[in-house]
C-alpha cells in the first residue's frame, strides 16, 4: 500500500494556521517532532485525527493539517472514544495537558485507559495551568508557589505514570520536549501500539513555570538525573555511565556505583513486556532528585482492544442474525390484525 | 365503566358488555405487579382492545417489604373505543397487601370492585401500612366498594402443591393467581400469557407449571365461587385497519433509531450512562447490533455526550439519552455540538426534579433546561413526542432534522410515555421517510475545502473524516464563517450567533404546520405538549361534546414552533396551557406571543386526570 502513497513530509502535516504559543514554549518542539514522525508511518494524511481538550497544549490540532477536534476541557478522551467508534480505521491522537487530563478530565482518562481503546494519549506535563495564566496544577510539586498558591501548594501531586499504570495501561512511556531524537522514537512506538498508548512529555512552560524540567533536559545536568529505559538492558546512567539502578533485598530501588564489586549483571534489567505492572510502577516512583528519572517505554503489553471488540460484536451479530431487517423487527413479538 | 347491554352468562351469572375498563394491580415491589400489568396489557392488546397503561413503581428497588414506600402499581385502561389515557378512576383494584390498599384505594371508583389478598392482612403488615385495625373488618372503611376478600396466598400454595417448590417460590406465583382471576372477570384469553410463561421458564419446568397452575387457579376461583356475580366483556376496539403491536415509548425510540439508521444507510453510535427512566433505551438498542448500531455505556453523562459529539464528527448518526440530572451534566458538551454544528440527538426522558427528585415519576419540567440551559446563545431544535408510539416517528424526525440541518436536536420524552404502552400500527417500510445524507467527497471551493461554507438554508457540509483532501479542524472556540478558522472579532461573533439562531429558526419551514382539533376560532384554545396529549385531548373532546367553544392544539415541535402557531393563538379569546410543571411552556408562549395565557400546573409525579383538565376548562370559560 505504501508504494502507492506519495511520500509525505513534515510540511504536508502543517496547517495554514499561525502557531501561537509563547516564545520558547516546549509545545513547539513536540509539534515539530509529531510532524516529523507521521510521514513515516505509512498512513495517508486523511486517516489521522487529533483530538484535544482545553489548554495551551490543546491548541495542537489547529496546527496539524489532519482531521482535528479542539473539544472542551478534560473531555478529549471521551470525544476521541466516540470518534474512534465511528471511525475505527483512523489513527486517533489525544493531546492533553496536566490539568486537562488529570484534574477536570481524570475520570475520562482512567476509563479510556482501562478500556484499552486504540488511541494515543500524549500528556504535555508542564506542572502548571498555562492557558489560565499560572495556577498550580495536579502535578505541581508540593510547596509550588503560583498565583493561586502564594504561600506554596499544600496538596500532594499526582504522578501521571502512576495513574496510567494503576489503570493497567498497556503502553506507558515518558519523554522530554527538547530531547528530540528520543521523543521521536517514543512517538513512533506510541503510534505502533494497539490499544491505549499513554505518553507523558515533560514540557517547559517558558512563561509560568520556566525551567521546571531543566534537570532532565539541560546538557551537563541531565546525564546524572535521568536514566533511559531499554528493553532487556540494565539501567545504567551518569555522565560516565558509571552508575546503575538495582533492586535491593527489600525489593526497593537503589542507586549504585558501577565499580567496586558491582557489575552490570547485578543491576535491574528492564522488561517492558512484563504482564505484571509492578516493575513499571516501581520505575515510575523514581523521582528527582532522589533518583534518576526513567525516560522511555515503561510498559508495552498486549490486551484485547475495546474498539476491535465492539466492532467484532457488530460483525458477529450481522453474521448470526443477518443484516438488520426493519420489517422483521417491527413485527417481532405479539401482533394482531384489525380488519376493515 | 359504562354498560352497553347485559345478556346473561351461560353459568346463570350476569354477563355485562362494557366499553372501557380501568384495572390496577398493586402490591409490594416483590409481588410481580409490573409483570401482571404487562401481561394483562399484552392479552388485551392481542385481543384487539385499545389500551393505555400507567406503570408506577417505587424509586427504591428494595424498599422494606410491606411498607407504603415499597408499593408498586400498574394501571391499564382497555377499551372497545379509541382511548388516549390510562383512565382517571379505577374500576377494579387488585391490592396484594394493606400498604397497597392504603395508597391506592382513593383512586377506586365508588361502587368499584376491590379484590384483596386477605392472607396479607395480618398484624405486622397492617402496622407497616399504618392501619390501627384491618380495613377489611372496619365496616366503614371500604363501604361503597364491592369487596372480594380472596385468600390468595393460601390458594396459590394449594394450586402449586406437589411441584416441589419452596414456600417462597410458591408465594411468588401469587401474581399469576391474581392475574387469572382478573382474566376470568374480564373474559380475557390467557393464551399469550401461557406462551410467555412457557418461553420464559422453559428451562425450569416446575416453575412454568406452577405459574400455569396459579393462573388457572385464579380463573377457576372466579368461575366457581359465587362471590363474583358479574362477568364482563370488553369487545375489540374499532381501531384503524392494519397490523398492530404493543409498544412503549422507550421501545419506540430504539426502533426509531434502527429505522433512521437503515433509511439513511449510516451506522449509528449510541452512548449513554444508565439512569431511570431512560436506561431501557440502551437495553433495547444493545440488541440491535445487526442494524449497524454500536452502543457505548460511558463512565458518566459528560462522557456520553462528548462521545456523541465525537461520533458525529466521525460521520455516523449519533444519539445519547438521559434524564434531567444527566442532561445537566451534558450541558457543556451540548454547547460544543451547537458551535461545531454537528448532527446528533439528545433524548431527555424527563422525571421529577430538581436533583435526584422523583426518579420513577413523570414530569415535564426540563423544557427550560433544554431550551436555555447552556452557556452563551445556544439555540437548538426540540421535539416532543405525544404518545409512546409517536416516539418512533419523532425519533426519526429528530435524526432527520439533525443531519439535514447540521445541529444537535433534543427529544423531550417523559417517564409516562417512556414506560406507558399503547397499540401501535406497524408501519410499512415504504411509509418511512428516507433520510438523505450527503457526505462530500471533494472540495467545495476552488481554494480548497471550506468547512463553514453554508448552503441556502445556512447548513454547513458534513464531511466523513478519512476523506482525502477535506482535512479540517473544528472546536469549541468561535469560528470564522466559511473558513472555520478560530476568530474572535466582534462582528464575526455577532454574525455567527445570529446565523446559528437563524438556521434553527429556519427549520420552521421544514416541519408540518400546527393542527387544531375543534373550532378554528372561539372562546378557548388549550395548548399542550409532549406526554399530556391523551388527557388533554380527551378533556377537550368531552367539553366540545358538552357544547363548549373550545379547541385543542398539541405541540410536538417545541423549537422552532410551527410557523402558524401564532395565527392560531390569535383566533381565540383565551389560551389555557396545562403542563406537568410550574408553567414553563406558558412562560415561553407569553413572552414569545405576548398573550395572557393561563396555566394549569400539576407537579405530583403523575399525569393529568381528564377531570382535572375539564374542571379547569370550565373555570376559565366561566370567568
Ligand atoms: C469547564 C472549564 N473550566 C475551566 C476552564 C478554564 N481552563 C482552561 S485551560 C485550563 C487549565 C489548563 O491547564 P493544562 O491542562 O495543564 O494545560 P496547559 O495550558 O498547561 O497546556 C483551565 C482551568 C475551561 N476552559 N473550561
Ligand atoms: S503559557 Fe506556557 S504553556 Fe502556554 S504557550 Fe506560553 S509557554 Fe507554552
Ligand atoms: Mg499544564
Amino acid at each position: 500500500m505504501s508504494s502507492l502513497l506519495p511520500q509525505l513530509t513534515a510540511k504536508d502535516f502543517a496547517s495554514d494556521q499561525e502557531v501561537r504559543w509563547c516564545p520558547r514554549c516546549g509545545d513547539y518542539s513536540i509539534l515539530a517532532q509529531m510532524k516529523k514522525v507521521l510521514p513515516d508511518l505509512g498512513i495517508p494524511r486523511e486517516k489521522f485525527c487529533f483530538v484535544s481538550g482545553i489548554g495551551c497544549s490543546s491548541r495542537f490540532p489547529y496546527y496539524m493539517n489532519t482531521y482535528g477536534f479542539h473539544s472542551i476541557h478534560g473531555r478529549a478522551p471521551a470525544v476521541a472514544t466516540g470518534f474512534k467508534l465511528a471511525q475505527p480505521d483512523m489513527q486517533v491522537w489525544v493531546i492533553t495537558g496536566d490539568g486537562d487530563a488529570l484534574s477536570i478530565g481524570g475520570n475520562h482518562l482512567m476509563h479510556a485507559i482501562r478500556r484499552n481503546i486504540d488511541i494515543n494519549i500524549v500528556l504535555f506535563n508542564n506542572q502548571i495551568y498555562g492557558l489560565t495564566k499560572g495556577q498550580y496544577s495536579p502535578t505541581s510539586p508540593l510547596g509550588s508557589k503560583t498565583k493561586s498558591t502564594p504561600y506554596g501548594s499544600v496538596d500532594n501531586p499526582l504522578n501521571p505514570l502512576s495513574v496510567a499504570i494503576g489503570c493497567e495501561a498497556t503502553f506507558v512511556a515518558r519523554a522530554v520536549d527538547v530531547d528530540i531524537k528520543h521523543l521521536t522514537a517514543i512517538l513512533k512506538r506510541t503510534a505502533a501500539h494497539k490499544g491505549t498508548s499513554f505518553v507523558e512529555v515533560y514540557q517547559d512552560c517558558n512563561v509560568f513555570n520556566s525551567g521546571a524540567f531543566y534537570y532532565a533536559s539541560k546538557k551537563g545536568e541531565k546525564e546524572d538525573n535521568i536514566v533511559y529505559l531499554e528493553h532487556g538492558k540494565p539501567l545504567i546512567f551518569g555522565k560516565d555511565r558509571d552508575k546503575g539502578v538495582r533492586l535491593n533485598a527489600h525489593g526497593r530501588i537503589e542507586v549504585v556505583e558501577l565499580s567496586s564489586g558491582i557489575s552490570e549483571d547485578d543491576l535491574l534489567f528492564h522488561d517492558e513486556n512484563a504482564e505484571d505492572p509492578s516493575l513499571a510502577f516501581l520505575l515510575a516512583q523514581m523521582r528527582h532528585p532522589e533518583f534518576p528519572e526513567p525516560l522511555g517505554v515503561f510498559r508495552d503489553v498486549e490486551r484485547p482492544v475495546y474498539d476491535e471488540a465492539v466492532r467484532s460484536q457488530v460483525t458477529h451479530a450481522r453474521e448470526q442474525l443477518g443484516e438488520g431487517n426493519l420489517d422483521a423487527l417491527f413485527n417481532s413479538g405479539d401482533t394482531w390484525v384489525v380488519d376493515e | 365503566m359504562s354498560a352497553v347491554d347485559t345478556p346473561s352468562a351461560p353459568e346463570g351469572r350476569q354477563h355485562e358488555q362494557v366499553d372501557t375498563v380501568v384495572v390496577r394491580f398493586c402490591g409490594d415491589s416483590g409481588d410481580g405487579m409490573q409483570l401482571a400489568g404487562t401481561q394483562f396489557t399484552n392479552v388485551s392488546a392481542a385481543f384487539g382492545n385499545d389500551v393505555s397503561t400507567l406503570p408506577d413503581f417505587p424509586a427504591e428497588i428494595r424498599a422494606p417489604a410491606g411498607t407504603i414506600a415499597g408499593v408498586s402499581g400498574f394501571q391499564i385502561c382497555f377499551s372497545s373505543q379509541d382511548i388516549f389515557t390510562p383512565g382517571d378512576e379505577v374500576d377494579t383494584l387488585v391490592a396484594m397487601n394493606p400498604a397497597a390498599l392504603k395508597s391506592n384505594v382513593a383512586d377506586l371508583k365508588r361502587g368499584g370492585t376491590l379484590i384483596v389478598n386477605e392472607d396479607a392482612f395480618e398484624k405486622s403488615n397492617l402496622v407497616k401500612a399504618g392501619y390501627d385495625k384491618s380495613p377489611l373488618d372496619d365496616g366503614d372503611a371500604l363501604a361503597g366498594f364491592r369487596v372480594h376478600r380472596v385468600p390468595m396466598t393460601r390458594l396459590t400454595r394449594d394450586s402449586v402443591e406437589g411441584l416441589g417448590l419452596s414456600q417462597r417460590e410458591a408465594d411468588r406465583c401469587k401474581n399469576f393467581f391474581a392475574l387469572g382471576l382478573v382474566y376470568w372477570l374480564y373474559d380475557r384469553d390467557p393464551k399469550p400469557t401461557e406462551d410467555w410463561v412457557n418461553a420464559k421458564f422453559g428451562s425450569k419446568p416446575a416453575i412454568a407449571e406452577a405459574n400455569m397452575r396459579a393462573l388457572k387457579g385464579g380463573s377457576n376461583y372466579g368461575f366457581s365461587t359465587e362471590s363474583f356475580t358479574v362477568h364482563y366483556e370488553v369487545p375489540p376496539a374499532k381501531l384503524a385497519p392494519g397490523k398492530y403491536r404493543k409498544i412503549t415509548g422507550n421501545e419506540a425510540l430504539a426502533m426509531g433509531m434502527a429505522a433512521a439508521a437503515r433509511q439513511s444507510n449510516l451506522d449509528l453510535v449510541y452512548s449513554g450512562y444508565p439512569i431511570t427512566p431512560a436506561s431501557d433505551i440502551l437495553h433495547e438498542l444493545a440488541k440491535f447490533k445487526h442494524f449497524g448500531i454500536t452502543t457505548f455505556q460511558a463512565e458518566d453523562e459528560i462522557s456520553a455526550m462528548s462521545a456523541a459529539v465525537g461520533a458525529a464528527f466521525g460521520g455516523t448518526m449519533s444519539v445519547t439519552a438521559s434524564s434531567g440530572p444527566g442532561i445537566c451534566l451534558k450541558g457543556e458538551a451540548m454547547g460544543l455540538g451547537v458551535i461545531t454544528e454537528l448532527p446528533m440527538v439528545i433524548i431527555d426522558v424527563q422525571r421529577g426534579g430538581p436533583s435526584t427528585g422523583l426518579p420513577t415519576k413523570t414530569e415535564q419540567s426540563d423544557l427550560m433546561l433544554v431550551m436555555f440551559g447552556r452557556n452563551g446563545e445556544s439555540p437548538l431544535p426540540i421535539v416532543a413526542p405525544a404518545t409512546p408510539g409517536d416516539c418512533f416517528w419523532m425519533m426519526q424526525e429528530a435524526l432527520r432534522i439533525s443531519v439535514e440541518f447540521m445541529t444537535p436536536v433534543v427529544i423531550l420524552s417523559d417517564g409516562y410515555i417512556a414506560n406507558g404502552a399503547e397499540p401501535w400500527m406497524i408501519p410499512r417500510i415504504d411509509e418511512l421517510t428516507p433520510i438523505h445524507v450527503d457526505h462530500p467527497d471533494s472540495a467545495n471551493t476552488e481554494n480548497g475545502f471550506q468547512p463553514y461554507l453554508r448552503d441556502e438554508r445556512l447548513v454547513r457540509p458534513w464531511v466523513r473524516p478519512g476523506t482525502p483532501g477535506l482535512e479540517h479542524r473544528v472546536g469549541g472556540l468561535e469560528k470564522a464563517d466559511v473558513t472555520g478558522n478560530v476568530e474572535y472579532s466582534p462582528d464575526n461573533h455577532q454574525h455567527m450567533s445570529d446565523t446559528r439562531l437563524r438556521k434553527v429558526q429556519g427549520i420552521a419551514s421544514f416541519i408540518p404546520e400546527q393542527e387544531v382539533n375543534g373550532p378554528k376560532s372561539g372562546d378557548l384554545l388549550v395548548i399542550s405538549w409532549g406526554g399530556t396529549f391523551g388527557s388533554v385531548r380527551t378533556a377537550v373532546q368531552q367539553c366540545q361534546e358538552a357544547g363548549k367553544s373550545v379547541a385543542h392544539t398539541h405541540l410536538r415541535y417545541m423549537n422552532p414552533f410551527p410557523k402558524n402557531l401564532e395565527s392560531i393563538i390569535r383566533n381565540y379569546k383565551q389560551v389555557l396551557i396545562p403542563e406537568l410543571n410550574l408553567g414553563q411552556l406558558a412562560f415561553i408562549i407569553r413572552s414569545r406571543f405576548l398573550v395572557d395565557a393561563i396555566s394549569l400546573n400539576k407537579i405530583q409525579g403523575k399525569p393529568f386526570k381528564v377531570s382535572e383538565v375539564i374542571s379547569k376548562i370550565n373555570d376559565v370559560l366561566a370567568n
